[in-house]
């Protein structure tokens, strides 16, 4: 079968070939997967069987139940964000979803959509399918992995369509304060950039509050947010996520959706809608659950001699790698059983660290953290 | 200076936690944490420490029973006073005023059903202000201290990407 250049030229995920040598093995700890170890809150879960129950195992209207957007319009104040359910939000197929829809909304064979880097595995690809190129922008660990106008100028993202961010960012833990995000702001503003700005980590926020740079001076009209139940409500398995921007962009994407995905799944519109309704406390919960594990993870790879920066947010700790980062995470994982992810599967810019989530309960952590110890002794 | 309520929180959910892993995750000293919990076992604010056990998977037998009473008192007597009675007894592992149908609830653990009823029907009934026992003997824990009584679950997480 003859397949497509894109599908040929894809390659398959660092992370995955990663946990494929993972799986091999017995008595492995991985700290290699982005995903809650936390189950979806109670109340959501018991709204999605309930709606099943009920018999509501129909579509619902392309954009999402009005319901869950009026939700949603609800939720979003807290980060100074303010969307019309009607026209400025798109229930989705989970966030990834929407960063695909709004790539193909957005960008033209042979446009540049620059992305800051490290970044998360699906970006890169999703600007190929969409059939623009991709720029990495190197954020830099001096910088605390936060963009700057000069790291965009240097990485010559004034000649691109789009810009990509994502702050708390995957793989990094970093976040973006006001003051940084309205550096890339002007730059955006400066250049005409459109940007996608990647908030699915924005109730995994430790230090103050998190901040979007749709609420930038002069940003909404030219950025789309998204967000999900993924992350903060450990929903991942219901994919379900969401688009917020002005309604043309909104619109566009939606008529792509529409042909594609059609709508959101049901039952997990009813969780999601629950979730928003009363899981404020569970995810407050989970957020100082990993926040303690934040801070255990990154003050045992510093006493251990691993230079590691101060994540504050997300649930990544993104320490040096003692050596070659890819070399590294495969002795670690033959010698001990540790699994953690080679920072350069996130781009270039990742090398020479290591990816190190702490979704993991505390007695994973800390006998993960004592096998990477004993791993760094025995050298 | 780390929060009180934050360590108990994490006492709670596993009060083995060592002084070394508790200060990483709070952000402070082991010193401190250690003074803090000395500071929390002065004020009684912290009792002790005890395991919480699933009996099915111990071999030994153990009855448990949720005893409602009631009580009449007189005017020289308080609940406190015939509760200080009760809650010397061994078998007795939980005593509580309650609101509604009936006084006290007392939670009674012994190795059969024939101790724990003869333990209600010799030691708690005749005492003079019991008016009435209720006996109801737990057949099955399923959540208890807010740990539910399951297999635990594997992490399966594996098989995803990206």
């Amino acid at each position: 079968m003859k397949l497509s250049d894109r599908a040929e030229s894809t390659p398959p995920s660092g992370i995955r070939r990663f946990f494929e040598l993972a799986e091999e093995m017995d008595d492995v700890i991985s700290l290699g997967v982005g995903e809650p170890d936390f189950t979806a809150p109670w109340k959501a879960r018991a709204s999605a069987i309930h709606s099943l129950e009920r018999g509501q195992t129909s579509y619902t209207t392309n954009r999402g139940m009005y319901e869950l957007r009026e939700a949603i319009s609800e939720h979003v104040p807290r980060y100074g964000l303010n969307y019309d359910p009607e026209e400025e939000i798109l229930v989705t197929t989970g966030a990834s979803e929407a960063v695909d829809l709004a790539l193909r909304a957005l960008v033209d064979p042979g446009d540049a959509v620059a992305i800051q880097s490290p970044a998360y595995i699906s970006y890169g690809p999703g600007v190929r399918f969409s059939g623009g190129d991709p720029l990495p922008v190197s954020t830099r660990a001096a910088n605390d992995f936060v963009l700057t106008y000069d790291d965009l100028e240097r990485a010559g993202a004034a000649d691109a369509e789009v810009l990509m961010i994502c702050y708390p960012n995957n793989p990094t833990g970093a976040t973006a304060s006001e003051s940084e995000l309205a550096e890339i702001a002007e730059f955006a503003r400066e250049h005409n950039l459109t940007v996608l700005s990647d908030e699915i980590y924005a109730g995994l926020t430790y230090e103050g509050e998190h901040s979007s740079i749709a609420t930038q001076p002069g940003m909404r009209e030219r950025t789309i947010v998204f967000n999900g139940f993924s992350k903060a409500y450990a929903m991942t398995g219901l994919r379900l996520g969401y688009a917020l921007g002005p309604p043309e962009a909104i619109d566009a994407m939606n008529r792509i959706h529409q042909y594609t995905m059609l709508s959101a799944p049901t039952t997990a519109q009813h969780a999601a809608l629950e979730a928003l309704r009363s899981c404020d406390d569970d995810v407050a919960e989970m957020r100082t659950q990993y926040n303690r594990r934040r801070q255990f993870v990154i003050s045992r790879f510093r006493d251990m001699g691993l230079d590691c920066f101060e994540a504050t947010g997300a649930f990544y700790a993104f320490p040096e790698a003692p050596y070659d980062d890819e070399q590294f995470a495969e002795d670690l994982l033959h010698d001990q059983g540790v699994a953690v992810v080679p920072g350069r599967v996130f781009g270039e810019e990742g090398h020479g660290h290591l990816r190190v989530s702490y979704a993991t309960g505390m007695s994973d952590l800390k006998e993960a953290m004592t096998r990477i110890e004993a791993f760094l002794d025995g050298r | 200076m780390a929060d009180k309520l934050e360590l108990l929180d994490i006492l709670l959910d596993d009060a083995r936690e060592s002084s070394d892993t508790i200060a990483r995750q709070l952000g402070c000293s082991e010193s401190e944490v250690e003074a803090m919990i000395e500071d929390l076992e002065d004020e009684g604010a912290v009792l002790g420490y005890q395991a919480v056990v699933d009996w099915s998977h111990v071999d030994r037998d153990h009855v448990e029973a949720e005893v409602e009473l009631n009580l009449e008192l007189d005017r020289e007597t308080k609940y406190a006073d015939v509760a200080g009675r009760i809650a010397k007894f061994d078998e007795v592992t939980a005593l509580r005023l309650v609101s509604g149908d009936y006084d006290f609830d007392v939670t009674v653990e012994g190795d059969s059903m024939r101790d724990v009823s003869m333990f209600v029907s010799e030691q708690i009934a005749p005492i003079p202000e019991v008016t009435q026992t209720v006996t109801h003997f737990v057949m099955n824990t399923y959540k208890n201290r807010g740990l539910e009584f399951t297999d635990r679950d594997e992490d399966d997480r594996l098989s995803i990407s990206p």
